[in-house]
């Protein structure tokens, strides 16, 4: 791009949350036509820093010019009327409207709602920015890519031609991010900008045009894609060298300790979410779980902890089968099951309570009397804050009242420090910056060399393809196959995800 | 937008007791208005509620009396409370508790004092745990509406013991009025220091209730649970069993007041026995955050109230609607301080500003 006209510009933007400053004098700049990343770690600022360009937030100091001229946002409504919109991690979809009746929902257009009229006009701006959805498909109906493409449309429609994207593709098939990223180049032609917020590097350096750093909550560089790399990226952000490289080390023995038969569950309205699971997991071994979200990862994890109710099957775990015993049967024996949800929320943690207690949640089974014990508690707390570095001004905080990376933070410490012999964990590095998921990788490698087996429940293609021994794809409840991590490819395992099966055997 | 009300990051102590002492002496001057409308001197007033309640040691002895059963009340529905199981059923677990510990007291009389009231103490408590237990079983098993079933339950609690003291417990001595025949003398608490021994059950309640929400295993759990289901289950905690249990001793707690005031109060079984504590206790263990310790304090301030109130009433030939009036306005400040502790008021004075300029051209 030669040309390159300044579209947004923020200037010396300042904003505390209480003592804490989010942002410190930010800077920030998009040209017309754009892609532009922003990088940093968890709690860099740059959540904070888009939401005071869509009107969620209000900068306490700085000022933001866009096209030239300087607004002041004071709400969502300012913002897309100064042509900024964002696409939120949460999507803000009614399930059971269609997706006109989402698009039209709270705009105001005059008394009535012409509904052809405005039909006419998507088909028009779907046409122009090539984005496929049905609009009298219900949301309920959706895929989560389809919702995300609904979302777009609806802020384009608004009048967005800044859009901000939040960690997009943190719940996208791989498919999908492609499609995705179709759509962002159609956008970036019809010169309208894009601010791509992510953790994944190496979607940053495929789709960017320039990238831009934040480092605790100052802006450290703005780079050209062309003339950077992962590698300098990641040093900008953490503010210090790191090995990019996941360490697989070796499976140490052939000993099975858990092995699960047959297993099927039906949920709620009796359909069928599991089928017929069978797999086997060796001492010191990661099994990944590759699939589509949604596709029994969460049913299986709670099955395997005794949470979920199952029709059939046996999961034995060292000879014992476990099948119809209480979820605090399972926890006793060793198992410990974490899952992290999509949106972050009841992820086995107490908001309202201090690290302390979310610790001693999990350890207050194992100790002898009527009384809880706060005192090893706590200094396990201690632990875990530091080795994980937590950022919290006390292991006596509420925990709601830290970040989303943190709190996550907590919830890994507490499961893997109860040394458990079965690791079931879900999505444990979802939405964590770079460093903090190589830190969680190398803790899981610490365990697999204890011994422990550990069912590692991911989306992200790449960490599962670097850490496991062996990839489990599932799809619709289905096990399409298991194969050898060191010998997949992406392609193999995309089709697998989709529901064909096992494409050539493997292990 | 020019004003806005936002979330406040958690206060500190000093804050909090900052902004309680405001809102009583705000609560002191708008009831001062009210007085001066009446043409009485509030200060007079004021000194005078204080003589009342705590004038005399009989007086202070009369408000502990009645702090008893709201320290104690407040203390049980606080286990629910944690909970998160509105258990608004208070009135009727205490009917209940005073019903079962009137069954001994009036036909097992011969039996030793001390036996006696042991059984009696022991018969309130299933008295209101059995009736925590039955909503507790119905919102465990099927997920009804508690705040529903306690609330209904305490009609039933009522018409019942109405129906006793109308029908066939109706004393056939007290010349055709609807009583109860008091209690014999081994069924009544004994004094010491002036106040019947209620007042030591409800300082080991107390001791009782604070580590067990603090420090139990079981007190963790109902915590938990209260938080999140979810997260109670993914922890191994049986949901199920947890509801009963909380139920059995929020519910037995209360029937123990039951108990109290019928041997140690009346001396006999009334429909009137609560006196509303029922419904007093849950304000005071909110104004107590759930915290035995405050809650006992709230209780106090409560109780002097309420009997500064009815001693002015006789003092200044005020009407009881007029008492009742200042108490409300009391409440009324106290509670509403609690937005303060949660939110704060903005006020975005340049926009404000700008937003007066565009409507002056």
């Amino acid at each position: 791009m030669a040309d390159r006209s300044i579209y947004v510009e923020m200037k010396d933007i300042t904003k505390r949350f209480g003592s804490v400053i989010a942002t410190d004098h930010m800077n920030f700049e998009v040209a017309k036509g754009e892609i532009h990343a922003l990088l940093g770690e968890n709690g860099a600022g740059k959540s904070t820093l888009m939401n005071m360009l869509s009107g969620i937030y209000i900068p306490d100091s700085g000022h933001i010019f866009i096209d030239g001229k300087e607004v002041r946002i004071t709400s969502p409504r300012d913002a897309l009327k100064a042509g900024v919109g964002m696409i939120h991690q949460h999507f803000k979809l009614v399930d059971v409207l269609t997706t006109l009746e989402n698009i039209l929902l709270g705009y105001k257009t005059g008394l009535f709602v012409r509904k052809k009229e405005q039909k006419i006009k998507l088909q028009q701006l779907m046409e122009k920015f090539q984005l496929d959805v049905d609009l009298d498909k219900y949301v309920y109906e959706m895929s989560v890519g389809e919702k995300q493409t609904l979302e777009i449309l609806k802020t384009i429609y608004r009048g967005a031609r800044i859009l901000i994207l939040d960690e997009p593709t943190a719940v996208l098939t791989p498919q999908e991010t492609n499609k995705l990223f179709k759509i962002m180049r159609r956008m970036k032609e019809q010169s309208c900008s894009v601010i791509f917020i992510s953790h994944k590097m190496n979607e940053v350096m495929e789709i960017a045009d320039r990238i831009t750093v934040l480092r605790k909550g100052k802006t450290i560089a703005t780079l050209e894609k062309e003339s950077t790399n992962p590698q300098e990226l990641t040093e900008l952000m953490v503010g210090r060298p790191v090995d990019l490289s996941i360490k697989r080390i070796p499976a140490l023995s052939d000993n099975i300790v858990f092995q699960v038969r047959n297993l099927s569950a039906v949920n709620e309205e009796k359909v069928e979410v599991l089928k017929n699971i069978s797999f086997d997991m060796y001492e010191g071994e990661i099994l990944g779980v590759a699939g589509i979200a949604g596709s029994g990862q969460k049913e299986l994890c709670e099955a395997l902890a005794g949470l979920y109710p199952i029709k059939q099957g046996e999961i034995i775990f060292k000879g014992e089968n476990l099948a119809g015993k209480s979820p605090k049967e399972f926890i006793t024996r060793g198992i410990s099951m974490s899952f992290i949800p999509e949106d972050r929320l009841g992820m086995g943690l107490v908001a309202n309570m201090d690290i302390v207690d979310n610790i001693l949640l999990k350890q207050y089974h194992h100790s002898k009397g009527i009384m809880v014990q706060r005192k090893p508690a706590a200094a396990k707390a201690k632990e875990i804050v530091k080795k994980l570095e937590i950022q919290t001004p006390g292991i006596k905080e509420p925990i709601k009242n830290l970040s989303g990376g943190n709190i996550q933070k907590v919830l890994l410490g507490r499961e893997l420090d109860s040394h458990p012999e079965l690791l079931i964990t879900a999505y444990p590095v979802r939405g964590l910056d770079i460093n903090t998921c190589l830190k969680i990788y190398d803790i899981l490698n610490e365990e697999k060399k204890r011994g422990v087996a550990i069912l590692y429940i991911a989306e992200d293609l790449d960490s599962l393809m670097g850490l496991c021994d062996r990839i489990m794809v599932i799809s619709n409840g289905e096990i399409t196959g298991i194969v050898d991590a060191r010998k997949a490819t992406k392609e193999q395992l995309g089709l697998m995800m989709l529901g064909n099966k096992e494409v050539h055997h493997a292990v | 937008m020019q004003f806005r009300i936002v979330i406040k990051s958690e206060i500190g102590k000093k804050k909090r007791v900052l902004i309680f002492l405001g809102s009583i002496i705000a609560a002191l001057i708008v009831s001062g208005l009210f007085l001066a409308f009446l043409n009485l001197n509030p200060f007079q007033v004021y000194i005078a509620m204080l003589q009342g309640s705590v004038g005399s040691v009989y007086r202070i002895e009369q408000t502990i009396i009645y702090a008893i059963p709201l320290i104690i009340t407040s203390l049980g529905v606080a286990i629910a409370f944690k909970m998160k199981f509105w258990n608004i059923g208070a009135e009727g677990q205490i009917l209940m508790g005073a019903f079962m510990a009137s069954y001994f007291a009036l036909n097992y009389s011969f039996l030793p004092r001390f036996i006696l009231l042991l059984i009696m103490f022991f018969a309130g408590f299933i008295g209101g745990a059995v009736w925590g237990i039955i909503p507790a079983f119905f919102r465990a098993k099927w997920g009804t509406n508690e705040t529903i079933i306690t609330l209904m339950m305490n009609y039933v609690a009522l018409k019942w013991v109405v129906y006793l003291q109308y029908g066939p417990w109706k004393d056939p001595n007290a010349f055709g009025f609807p009583k109860l025949a008091n209690f014999a003398k081994n069924a009544v608490l004994p004094e010491l220091f002036g106040v019947h021994i209620g007042w030591i059950i409800a300082v080991l309640l107390t001791i009782f209730v604070y580590f067990f929400l603090n420090r139990s295993k079981k007190g963790f759990e109902i915590a938990v649970l209260g938080e999140s289901a979810i997260t109670a289950r993914d922890a191994g905690i049986n949901i199920f069993r947890t509801i009963i249990f909380a139920m059995v001793l929020s519910g037995g707690i209360c029937g123990i007041v039951g108990f109290i005031e019928a041997s140690g109060v009346e001396q006999t079984l009334t429909k009137d026995i609560t006196g509303g504590v029922g419904y007093t206790a849950i304000i005071i263990a909110w104004l107590g955050a759930l915290k035995p310790q405050w809650m006992v304090l709230a209780s106090f301030l409560f109780a002097i109230l309420i009997q500064g109130s009815s001693y002015i009433q006789s003092a200044f030939g005020i009407s009881a609607y007029s008492a009742q009036l200042l108490e409300a306005i009391v409440l009324f400040f106290v509670l509403g301080s609690d937005f303060f502790t949660r939110y704060k008021l903005i006020i975005d004075w340049p926009s404000l500003l700008r937003r007066t300029k565009e409507n002056g051209k």
